[in-house]
């Protein structure tokens, strides 16, 4: 990866769809997703639970669970390094997520770090065998020897203490902290260009979560790396994204660089996440929760899926026909009718352009 | 580990010294003794005996000494001289009966668990790992026959049929013109004849309830985070799948291994009851029966101190295997 600068395009989603099918009924969880990842940067995925954050990640992955799960549409182009310096442009959906060519991608291109730092490790094994199984599968003309010797200098860089013998420790010995330290390791053992964080620091208290966060920048700055990072906490993924996007039942809601979408958010489900969070420097202010609850996950919606939690919603246009995708501004899409022309922005106090 | 291995035999003693105790009062409890029976079957068949021999017979088996001095008596005859005692029933020892028996049934019991750990650990990683497929509902559905037709029905059904097709008869261990000819290739090859039926009944009904276990723990697994983890990591399905989920799935077959001990060393009772084998379950059954206390007793005891020292196999085993175990084990300590 030697001629590939910072902000190269790595990663395109186009249109992502993926339904779970199960007994109850469908789970539309994602229903046309896309977004880009450069490298070098950092995506910050924002949503409740069942918004489709993880399951668009998973999709990267291609981790979801299938059956029940089914990509019904979209691309994703990973733009990989060859071995020769150039760059070629495969599309993971079309791949065969159990095959050959998928698994060189999986834990080689791309690695990923689960929420859950107990459970993520197998206990029945050493933290340096499933480390240096990662090492063995993607680096070529590796030997155990070698796999060994990365995985100890792989946890020294993650700051676990002595590392040359917590490679031969259980996982139930390691805290938590470690536990996701040493997760961290893993995801990192290849040199991934692109580093997908699934919540990672949802688990853990928060002194160790600002740890956790501190590394993976100063990592994403010695690598080079793209990450996409998952998270319900606003105040994390403001503190770490370069971009943010906000999804909300399988819908990306708003996208934009992360300073703009903070201080100018558009879409009123944005800005109603924004006020339920408290501030620290500004004023004391009552924190306004978002009325209503997450609809059905089976539920089918004609038209906006947040319309029933929308203070500026427009009867018999936001419930009769799904919004539109617009961009109001460079490199700011929001998916609303609040800024389609022919609506008035004025009364809502909206700042289009 | 050895540290471990050695606690837990020590602590074995107490418990090995209460199932001898308990074993004695079960045979002693039931009102009556051999001799009693004895006499109440000479009775029966009209024979009158006086006092005198009466109190002769109960003089000459001990009977009139207090339960703790046959107690002890008994003990001492099997931990210094592993002499179980006397059976009054067969006239022979303890330790002759069992020896005539135990060959039979370790060879039914063992290549029946053999025959059906072969074939339910495989159908059920496959049903864990093709769950809801067609094969997995057919290998439930014969799972969940083999686990609840009970096994005497079963024999009797197949026995019946067996002799109706093919005019042979699968009782007994071998047929009646080989019964007092010396071994040969011939009656050999009978006795596995025979031993096929048994084989097939006992295995089927361990197979089913196996495959149950095997299905259900490998489902759990399969969900658990580590398995994701490992496939985020790019690992081939097939070494996923052994490496992680089933060696997990493991664990609880293992720990039944203290169970499996002594089942092999009773056999199927009903089982042998029914196709007329010589195994040493049918041997308990008739002992308790006729109040042959020594024999009855014994039986009792070996059984216990079996699933004794098989859940301490079964906790060795889990804990070689399982790290967490040995941890918490060497905390204790």
């Amino acid at each position: 990866m030697s001629d590939t600068g910072r902000g190269d395009l790595l990663l395109e989603v186009r249109n992502l769809q993926v339904h779970f099918y199960l007994f109850e009924g469908v789970v539309q969880a994602v229903n046309d997703v896309s977004f880009d990842v450069h490298r070098g940067r950092t995506l910050g995925i924002i949503g409740e639970s069942g918004s489709g954050k993880s399951v668009s990640a998973q999709s990267v992955m291609g981790i979801v669970p299938s059956p029940p799960a089914k990509q019904l549409a979209g691309e994703i182009r990973l733009h990989r390094a060859t071995p020769d310096g150039g760059i070629e442009t495969v599309d993971l959906g079309r791949l065969d997520p159990r095959g050959q060519e998928y698994r060189d991608v999986r834990g080689g291109e791309i690695g990923m770090i689960f929420q859950e730092p107990m459970t993520s490790f197998s206990p029945l094994h050493t933290v340096g065998d499933q480390i240096g199984e990662a090492i063995l599968l993607h680096i070529p003309d590796s030997t155990p020897q070698s796999a060994r010797e990365r995985t100890v200098d792989l946890l020294r860089r993650v700051g676990i203490p002595r590392p040359d013998r917590a490679v031969d420790a259980y996982p139930h010995e390691l805290s938590g902290g470690m536990r996701q330290r040493a997760m961290i390791a893993m995801a990192l053992s290849c040199d991934p260009a692109l580093l997908i964080a699934d919540e990672p620091t949802t688990a853990l208290d928060v002194t160790i979560e600002a740890q956790i966060l501190e590394l993976i920048q100063e990592l994403q700055d010695d690598l080079n790396m793209a990450i996409i990072y998952i998270s319900h906490d606003l105040a994390v993924v403001g503190g770490v994204a370069d971009e943010v996007m906000v999804m909300y039942l399988g819908l990306v809601m708003e996208h934009a660089d992360a300073e703009t979408i903070f201080d100018e958010p558009l879409h009123p489900y944005t800005r109603a996440l924004w006020q339920s969070i408290p501030k620290i420097d500004g004023p004391l202010e009552q924190l306004v929760p978002i009325s209503g609850n997450i609809p059905n996950p089976f539920a089918v919606h004609k038209g906006c899926p947040f319309y029933a939690r929308c203070t500026e919603r427009i009867q018999g246009v936001c419930d009769e026909s799904p919004p539109p995708v617009l961009e109001p501004r460079q490199g700011h899409t929001v998916r609303c009718f609040l800024y389609a022309d022919d609506v008035d922005l004025a009364s809502n106090g909206a700042t289009g352009d | 580990m050895v540290a471990y291995i050695v606690r837990r035999s020590v602590m074995l003693i107490p418990i090995l010294l209460l199932i001898s105790l308990v074993s004695f009062a079960i045979i002693e409890l039931p009102p009556g003794d051999w001799v009693t029976y004895q006499i109440e079957n000479l009775r029966a068949s009209g024979i009158e005996l006086n006092e005198d021999e009466a109190e002769r017979l109960v003089k000459m088996y001990g009977f009139d000494q207090p339960a703790w001095k046959r107690y002890v008596r008994w003990m001492r005859g099997i931990l210094f001289k592993f002499n179980f005692g006397w059976s009054f029933q067969w006239g022979k020892t303890v330790n002759e009966l069992l020896g005539e028996r135990l060959p039979l049934t370790l060879v039914i019991s063992i290549s029946a668990l053999i025959v059906s750990w072969i074939i339910a650990i495989p159908i059920g990683i496959y049903s864990a790992t093709h769950q809801y497929s067609v094969l997995d509902y057919i290998f439930t559905f014969f799972g969940f026959l083999g686990l609840t037709i009970p096994t005497f029905l079963l024999a009797m059904v197949l026995a019946w049929y067996i002799f109706k097709l093919t005019e042979f008869a699968p009782l007994g261990l071998f047929s009646i013109e080989y019964m007092d000819e010396p071994m040969s290739m011939e009656k050999f090859i009978d006795m596995l004849k025979h031993l096929v039926l048994p084989l097939i009944i006992i295995g089927l009904n361990g197979t089913g309830a196996l495959i149950r276990v095997m299905r259900g723990n490998l489902l759990d697994e399969l969900k658990k985070q580590y398995v994701i983890t490992a496939r985020a990591k790019g690992v081939n399905e097939m070494q996923l799948l052994f490496k992680y989920p089933v060696r997990m799935s493991m664990n609880p077959v293992i720990s039944t291994i203290g169970w499996i001990l002594p089942g092999i060393f009773s056999g199927e009772v009903l089982v042998s009851l029914v196709l007329g084998l010589q195994t040493t379950g049918p041997l308990l059954l008739r002992a308790v029966l006729a109040q042959d206390m020594f024999l009855a007793g014994s039986i009792v005891m070996i059984l216990s101190v079996l699933t004794v020292i098989g859940t301490l196999l079964s906790d060795i085993l889990l804990a070689a295997l399982d790290p967490r175990i040995r941890y918490s084990a060497a905390a204790a300590r």
